[in-house]
């Protein structure tokens, strides 16, 4: 691999220790990965998991409360402690193990709270921005076409890939953390145009309208092509965004889908040729009533109609999401049984308690939390066993991670069971 | 390796991933894995529940599989594997990303790609795998080759 004399300063130490151990562990990465050369980079998304349950375990006990020594084992891969410096790069933080007001409700102990405060001061100190969501576009971290960027949380890589034009690959916590010290990351995958292209052509013959219908369409996708670029044919009208947030993290979660192109919707398919721009076509595929059913059947571990958890935000809901969870739960009551939980980035709701929203969900019974999530947080309600969300990404992972049986809905049929405790949705 | 096993083994020549030299008992599937809910990071069992290997662990194998697949945690997930001393001895792949490298590196094995032919195909359980991370070369001595060694 060729390294620009910049780069070989900082690896023989011209910049610290810290950053010449981040730019090993690029360069190490890069030649793993057959890159030919390092691209700059200052835009990086990443993890600080130092207090994420199963992370946090890996630490020893006595060092726990050292972010210094945290940082070094669980995001650089280092064996010495190294002290880390301020990031170089835009830096985003993605979720982290609770709301940090509502952590008493999510079960939090307070010895994970006093962790989570410890990798605050920490993030605040180095410049990690706590947006504290996995939807860092949604509050205003939007790269620029072109913008080869670190991101990981494959649903936020998806959508800054094709909806927006950024170049980025799915990072992992040591990736970001080693281009956020030093700038760069491998030019390699989906940071070079070829790669980009599509491989696989998707003709969406049925009209799909609804959140529910785009995430099933995205999940049939993934499982279909896998980690290849399928380009959609079909869709003849502009999708609301919070329809390709569903999209694409639903994508990613069945197969291992980083971009898509919709043609006439993204800006690298003005059309369908463009989407492919010479590549060879690998295969065809319809996606028509059929198989969005064959798809809503892939979730099939709802059995006990009496729900006893809704979850809603996965990805990270919008404000737009809160405000129709809000307003169909506005004056009435959760059932005695069920819980509501709906997650949101801390900037969102923000304005939410300003518009009222949170009021709303709250005097309903539901909650509306921030910075986590009940997969990666690991923080549900006691003795839920059954669950149902709006989510197809959400409801992928509920069954694998906490064995909850799952029911995948729309948005007002979770709501409907909310208010009854009971599950009566389904594909309509 | 004596002179009689070098007659049946086979090389593949492929490109080092994570240098070094190492050798083991292979452990193939024609399966991806996933990090995150596909195997348990303390024994290095398999766990995804319609995986074909499910129930066996990789700790100490030479690891051949087509590639990593799932949440962008895989690195992580390996990463503690290695911790965990449960990590595989090598890994030989086929399907490169970043999931891919970057667990490769923090796992710490010699690893290798890009190898001639289909290494899937070629190396069966229970072979006896050299794995060179520095030139991206592997020998196998198939496991009946190890038989007639031992009765010989």
């Amino acid at each position: 691999m060729k390294l620009t004399d910049q780069e070989k300063a900082v690896l023989d130490g011209a910049e610290g220790e810290a950053r010449a151990h981040a730019m090993d562990l690029i360069v190490r990465y890069g030649r793993a990965l057959g890159a030919e050369r390092l691209v700059d980079t200052n835009s990086v998304a990443g993890g600080v998991v130092g207090s994420l349950p199963g992370r946090r375990d890996v630490v020893p006990e006595d060092k726990r409360m050292d972010m210094n020594a945290v940082y070094s084992l669980l995001n650089l891969d280092s064996d010495v402690t190294l002290e880390i410096p301020p990031m170089k790069t835009k830096t985003y933080r993605l979720i982290e193990a609770m709301d940090p007001t509502l952590w008493e409700v999510q079960g939090v102990s307070s010895d994970t709270k006093a962790l989570v405060d410890n990798v605050s001061d920490f993030c605040g100190k180095v410049g990690y921005q706590m947006c504290n969501t996995c939807t860092p576009y949604q509050v205003g971290h939007v790269p620029v076409f072109g913008e080869h960027c670190a991101w990981m949380e494959s649903s936020a890589v998806i959508y800054i890939n094709s909806l927006i034009g950024a170049r980025t690959n799915v990072e992992g916590a040591q990736s970001t953390a080693a281009a956020a010290l030093v700038g760069k990351i491998p030019y390699w995958g989906f940071h070079t145009p070829e790669h980009r292209r599509a491989s696989h052509l998707i003709d969406v013959e049925y009209k799909v309208e609804s959140m529910l219908e785009w995430g099933l369409l995205g999940y049939f996708i993934g499982e279909k092509v896998k980690e290849k670029v399928p380009a959609l044919n079909g869709i003849d009208y502009v999708p609301d965004t919070d329809f390709l947030k569903h999209f694409g993290a639903a994508a990613a979660s069945s197969g291992g889908i980083e971009m898509y192109h919709v043609a006439g919707v993204t800006p690298e398919a003005p059309s369908i040729e463009a989407a492919f721009s010479g590549r060879t076509c690998e295969e065809e595929i319809v996606f028509g009533r059929k198989e969005l059913e064959e798809a809503y059947g892939w979730f099939s571990t709802g059995k006990d109609p009496d729900v006893d958890l809704i979850v809603f935000g996965c990805p990270h809901a919008s404000l737009d999401q809160v405000k129709l969870v809000a307003s169909l739960l506005d004056g009435k009551k959760l059932s005695l049984n069920t819980h509501l939980w709906m997650f949101t980035p801390n900037a969102l709701r923000a304005i939410a308690d300003r518009m009222g929203y949170t009021d709303i969900i709250r005097k309903a019974g539901g909650y509306l939390m921030t910075d986590s999530c009940v997969a990666l947080s690991k923080v549900y309600p006691k003795g839920v066993k059954v669950a149902a969300t709006d989510s197809c990404k959400q409801a992928h992972y509920l069954p694998a991670i906490h064995g909850f049986e799952t029911w995948l809905g729309s948005t007002e049929q979770c709501v409907e069971a909310a208010l009854t405790g009971k599950w009566a949705g389904g594909l309509r | 390796m004596g002179g009689r096993a070098a007659l049946s083994n086979i090389i593949l020549k492929g490109r080092g991933v994570v240098p070094g030299i190492v050798e083991g008992e292979a452990l193939v599937t024609s399966q991806t894995i996933s990090g995150f809910g596909g195997i348990d990071n303390q024994t290095g069992e398999i766990t995804e529940v319609r995986h074909e290997l499910r129930g066996q662990s990789f700790k100490d194998k030479v690891l051949v599989f087509p590639g990593a697949k799932g949440s962008s945690g895989w690195a992580s997930h390996f990463q503690t594997v290695r911790l965990a001393g449960a990590a595989p001895k090598a890994m030989i792949f086929n399907i490169m990303t970043t999931k891919m490298a970057l667990g490769a590196v923090v796992t710490r094995v010699p690893a290798v790609t890009d190898l001639d032919q289909n290494p899937i195909d070629v190396i069966k359980t229970g072979d006896w795998v050299k794995v060179d991370g520095d030139s991206g070369i592997v020998e196998i001595t198939p496991a009946t080759a190890r038989r007639d060694q031992g009765n010989s």
